[in-house]
């Protein structure tokens, strides 16, 4: 069954990672976590994000847009990335997620895909 | 703008930035939509000036002159990125092909104004932008006036810089119903700076409120470059109306003077009269909006000067047509005392007060004021004191504060 894993990570380690020389062992530990995860054929699809302050987030009440700069709440971890995984069950995909770089600054997200739209 | 002739290299260049900055940064920024490689380009053409133009001379067209430089500077510079990303060279090339050498800056200004008050940038950070790539202000210049540490205020910069060129921002002149909106957009900005730079003034003076100033000349721009958008005049005349009473708002003392207070004599009649053709220019058009109203309530205000008296039943019916389309708490607050006044009832009044909700009031200075003076007219003399007090301590301008304390004082006499 799918599972989506949602990297999410404190703000400062999100803004860092792009300029910070230091970034080298960041990104070294994605790179195994990707290889690995890759590499066992589970992933479906997914991506890394932009920088949150990339962000806008759109409402609309009573019929007119509300547009703001900034991700939908300011919290301290924010989604980085995300992978969408096929795995038998969710202890696999509990497994793969405490593997995540983002487990150790941050947390890590499991939620199951929702069938029911193929199902029905 | 062609430069009478000048033999000063360093003074034709200063004057020259001030001049145009705004219309050569424009110029440049537009063409890769890179606001950061378009400053840092103009500035290094700016360097050029000073370093060739004591030896050769003052070029004929100096503007054009920068914008030639500042565009094969941001060429060489996106030819290295290019280079560097081993990006497709090909679209490069075409990109740079568009323009013909020895243009004369185009005036792109209000695009990349509209751009800088796009929704989606920080709506904090909108006023400092636009003085930024407008007037060419630096972070010291401005971090003061914004009350932020200026590694602060830059951070917010360049993040917004980064936003508009990593999202691709659309610099092409919105259509007429998105103009109206982001017009409003960028008008509000423009008030924040003015306010920031007003309310500094408090501070420390109005020698050094050249925010407000800044503020002005760009409410000035917009209304010069879009002739038929009544909004953007109105704007101009609201500013304009402020600016005209800015003597008067403070006494020999240096102390605050509140509007109904100051002497109609030390108002500037010319630029009251200058405001009052803007407005009936943009009452022609017949495109009402929120400034116009807010400019004719500063106008009614400013009729003291010709007849001795507030017009109050008249501005409490542009108080209620603003709060109709826009009911901003200032602007209820602002209704509440037009009610008051325009009855003769103090009650009017405080029913209009009462019926904003506690926690948007709390902190919000003036509901207290209209509240206390309200009071006091009422003959609620304890509840008045009550909100005086709320009002101090709401306060930290020490011009404003001295003021509050006159009226709290003379409140507690009053019940001696």
């Amino acid at each position: 069954m799918e599972f989506m894993l949602l990297f999410n990570q404190p703000a400062d380690v999100l803004e860092q990672r792009r300029d910070d020389p230091d970034a080298a062992e960041y990104w070294e530990s994605w790179r195994r976590y990707m290889h690995e995860i890759y590499g066992a054929g589970v992933v479906k699809s997914g991506n890394a994000l932009e920088s949150p302050y990339l962000a806008t987030t759109v409402r609309v009440r009573d019929g007119k847009r509300q547009v703001h700069d900034g991700p939908f709440a300011d919290t301290k971890e924010l989604l980085g990335g995300y992978l969408v995984i096929d795995v038998a069950s969710l202890d696999d995909a509990l497994r793969w997620a405490a593997l995540s770089p983002s487990s150790q600054t941050g947390s890590t997200e499991v939620r199951p895909v929702s069938a029911r739209l193929d199902e029905e | 703008m062609p430069a009478p002739p000048d033999h000063d290299p360093h003074a034709v260049a200063e004057r020259v930035a001030r001049e145009s900055y705004g219309r050569l940064l424009s110029h440049l920024a537009l063409r890769w939509r890179d606001v950061s490689a378009a400053e840092d380009a103009l500035s290094e053409a700016f360097a050029a000036a000073l370093a060739t133009w004591p030896a050769a001379g003052v070029p004929q067209r100096p503007e054009a002159w920068l914008a030639t430089v500042g565009r094969r500077k941001l060429a060489d510079q996106m030819r290295g990125l290019a280079i560097r990303h081993r990006l497709d060279l090909e679209a490069f090339e075409a990109v740079e092909a568009v323009a013909p050498p020895d243009e004369p800056a185009s005036d792109d200004r209000l695009r990349l104004m509209l751009v800088c008050a796009h929704p989606a940038i920080d709506a904090s950070v909108r006023p400092a932008l636009i003085l930024q790539v407008v007037l060419g202000l630096d972070v010291k210049q401005m971090a003061s006036a914004f009350l932020t540490a200026p590694d602060t205020l830059n951070k917010r910069l360049v993040r917004a810089k980064a936003k508009i060129k990593a999202t691709r921002m659309r610099f092409e002149e919105p259509g007429p119903a998105a103009l109206a909106e982001r017009l409003h957009v960028l008008l509000e900005a423009i008030y924040a700076a003015y306010f920031i730079g007003s309310e500094g003034s408090l501070v420390d003076g109005d020698q050094h409120d050249t925010l407000g100033k800044d503020a002005v000349y760009l409410a000035r721009l917009v209304a010069t470059l879009l002739p038929h958008r009544a909004e953007a005049l109105g704007f101009h005349a609201l500013l304009l109306f402020s600016e005209a009473r800015r003597a008067a708002r403070t006494d020999a003392r240096g102390d605050f003077v509140p509007l109904l207070e100051q002497e109609v004599s030390r108002w500037d009649g010319e630029m009251m009269r200058t405001a009052y053709e803007l407005l009936a220019t943009a009452a022609a058009l017949e495109q009402p909006g929120p400034f116009q109203l807010e400019a004719a309530i500063h106008g009614a205000h400013c009729y003291r000067a010709r007849s001795g008296e507030v017009p109050w039943r008249e501005i409490a019916l542009l108080y209620r047509s603003l709060v109709a389309t826009h009911p901003t708490t200032g602007a209820i607050v602002g209704m509440a005392i037009a009610a008051a006044r325009a009855a003769s009832d103090p009650s009017a009044g405080l029913a209009i007060l009462g019926e904003l909700a506690p926690d948007v009031v709390r902190t919000y200075q003036p509901y207290w004021t209209a509240r206390a003076h309200l009071l006091a007219e009422a003959g609620r003399l304890t509840e008045s004191i009550l909100a005086w007090e709320q009002a101090l301590g709401l306060t930290t301008h020490p011009r404003l504060r001295r003021h509050l304390l006159r009226q709290l004082e003379a409140a507690r006499d009053q019940t001696h």
